[in-house]
């Protein structure tokens, strides 16, 4: 039984903004596939009662004084970004 | 001199007794860099300049009579996903292949603070996600004992570089086995510490929860030094484990007697090449020679290892590389006319394929209709997991098993097959399940002459017991090949 169609990997991927292109997608799709296949074996294990793990430490929230603290200045922020304007990112219209 | 072959304690012990300088040292790095750097490609960037001017200023202060500690003046490869103020740091992806971070991440200050000379940022696979090295936006790396087959994955750049001795010690990240299996692939030492244990702070994000920062070394007294370095809280990692470090050397004892070993069967039947098998027997035998008291067990969670691992970390995956958008910085589509477009685009061209193969399997995972099945289900059984190695833990002091079940496969051979290139880490997989630290060391060569590496597991921070064993052994096994190139 096939697992994960073409359409649903390409649902997927647009949740992910992401494109497939279509030469790509047969392979994809064979790929993705297999693995789910493969981790579905996962469904047979008795987790009846079993709480799930988020984290190997017990730490819970961790918190700070609310108090600034030394931090990127605005030039520095924006160094590596690739548009701005008036001290802030500057993007495509937002549709 | 050839110095490249040395360890970093041999080093040290020259610098303190001026038999050698730093520069000497550099410079004979550099010099081994440009002899097989054509054939490997371990490095994205090699930091020449930087390196020589750095090692200049260890001279003067090594003559002013400053202190020297293990790693001054040691040159050192990172991998390149560790941030490197000033200097480009690509996760080997076309997203970053430009991206000059505004600042260290804490390991580099640490080392920084000792002295140590970065000679350049290592290869590895794009955002560490494969086990061959083979999805570097940068083109792959080659075993330095067989040209023709892969360093391991993710970190193949760190343990490239320290086999070739075009570094004397590295520095990699393991989210599933990342500095272990590359390491136990190229014939050297890697070690992934204790959840929390170092600073995740300026490392980027693969999958949060099972990410840490390691050495890669020739030796387990190197390994030790580098945690002594890297190891410590830090307030800028909310995972972070607020107690102070240990001195990891004085756990390199030569004295294994009584200690209880653990032999997971689950590691040790599929798929395993009889090679392999027969040099972890062979390490078996030995540390019973040493009076350690050697016993199977039967860990029935691990089976389920791959599983857990896959949707946690391609979930985690989906969502920390969510950052990753064209709008504060890395690389952007600047023809898109929309937002919309442009993240799309963006994401598409700045991505490789198995980078996008993890997204979509996580973001599949974490969708609605397949979160509990999936997501929810491999949380859970990721506690059974923890449970089954917190119960083999009451018994036996530490685990051993292979670090992978084969020496190193051929390039391409796995790389339109994942599901195959996953099985490669199902041995390196249950310590970053359970957070548990864990060594390989290389066990001696194959018959074609391929390193075989064997993997010790500690409870939660037991680096004690792991690094004993490790120091025995390694003196028992008595490994000092060199990969003849």
């Amino acid at each position: 039984m096939k697992r994960i169609s073409k359409d649903d990997v390409r649902h997927i991927a647009e949740l992910a903004e992401l494109e497939l292109e279509e030469k790509d997608m047969e392979r994809f799709v064979l790929q993705l596939d297999e693995v789910l296949g493969y981790l579905a074996e996962i469904s047979s294990v008795d987790t009846e009662g079993v709480a799930p793990t988020s984290h190997v430490l017990d730490v819970r929230n961790v918190f700070r004084d609310d108090k600034p603290q030394e931090s990127f200045t605005t030039e520095a922020a924006l160094e590596n970004a690739p548009d701005e304007a008036d001290g802030g990112f500057k993007v495509p219209k937002i549709d | 001199m050839e110095t490249y072959n040395l360890t970093a304690h041999e080093l040290n012990e020259k610098l303190v007794k001026k038999e050698i300088t730093c520069t000497e040292i550099t410079t004979d790095i550099l010099a081994r860099i440009e002899e097989v750097e054509g054939t490997l490609n371990s490095f994205i960037s090699i930091e020449k300049e930087r390196a020589l001017s750095t090692a200049r200023e260890v001279d003067r202060l090594i003559a002013r009579g400053e202190k020297v500690c293990d790693l001054t003046g040691i040159p050192v490869a990172i991998k390149d996903n560790i941030c490197t103020e000033g200097v480009k740091t690509t996760c080997a992806s076309r997203m970053l292949e430009n991206y000059i971070p505004g600042y260290d991440a804490t390991v580099i200050k640490k080392l920084k603070s000792c002295n140590y000379i970065m000679v350049g940022k290592a290869n590895m696979d794009e955002f560490a996600m494969g086990s061959s090295n083979e999805s570097s936006y940068f083109g792959l790396v080659k075993n330095p004992w067989d040209v023709a087959r892969v360093p391991g994955g993710s970190s193949g750049g760190p343990a490239a570089s320290v086999a070739a001795g075009e570094a004397i010690c590295a520095l990699g990240t393991d989210t599933g086995g990342s500095i272990r299996q590359p390491a136990s692939l190229c014939g050297v030492v890697g070690f992934k510490p204790t959840y929390g244990m170092v600073s995740r702070y300026g490392a980027v994000a693969f999958a949060s929860s099972l990410d840490q920062i390691g050495p890669i070394t020739k030796d387990v007294e190197d390994c030790a030094s580098m945690l002594n370095v890297i190891c410590g809280y830090d307030k800028k990692d909310s995972t972070s484990i607020n107690m102070d470090a240990p001195d990891y050397k004085s756990f390199l004892i030569q004295d294994i007697k009584g200690l209880k070993i653990g032999v997971p069967e689950e590691l040790m039947v599929e798929g395993i090449a009889p090679e392999v098998k027969e040099k972890v027997l062979y390490v078996i035998k030995l540390a019973e020679d040493m009076g350690a008291k050697v016993e199977k067990i039967s860990i029935p969670g691990l089976e389920h290892a791959l599983s857990v691992y896959c949707i946690i970390s391609s979930s985690e995956a989906s969502s920390n590389l969510a950052r990753f958008d064209g709008v504060r910085y890395g690389y952007r589509n600047t023809e898109a006319q929309t937002l919309r477009e442009m993240y799309r685009k963006t994401r598409t061209e700045g991505f490789g394929d198995e980078v996008k193969r993890r997204i979509i399997i996580g973001t599949y995972c974490l969708s609605a209709g397949y979160y509990g099945a999936y997501y929810e289900k491999a949380r859970k059984v990721r506690t059974l997991i923890i449970n089954d190695l917190k119960r083999a833990f009451n018994k036996f002091d530490v685990l051993l098993s292979p670090t992978s079940p084969t020496t190193a496969f051929r390039i391409g051979e796995k790389i339109e097959d994942p599901l195959t290139m996953y099985l490669s880490d199902i041995c390196v997989l249950p310590a970053n399940i359970a957070g548990l630290p864990a060594v390989s060391i290389p066990a001696g060569l194959s018959g074609e002459g391929l390193p075989i590496g064997v993997q010790i597991i500690g409870n939660t921070l037991r680096e004690d017991n792991v690094l004993k064993v490790a120091y025995s052994l390694e003196k028992a096994i008595g490994f000092d090949k060199k990969p003849g190139l």
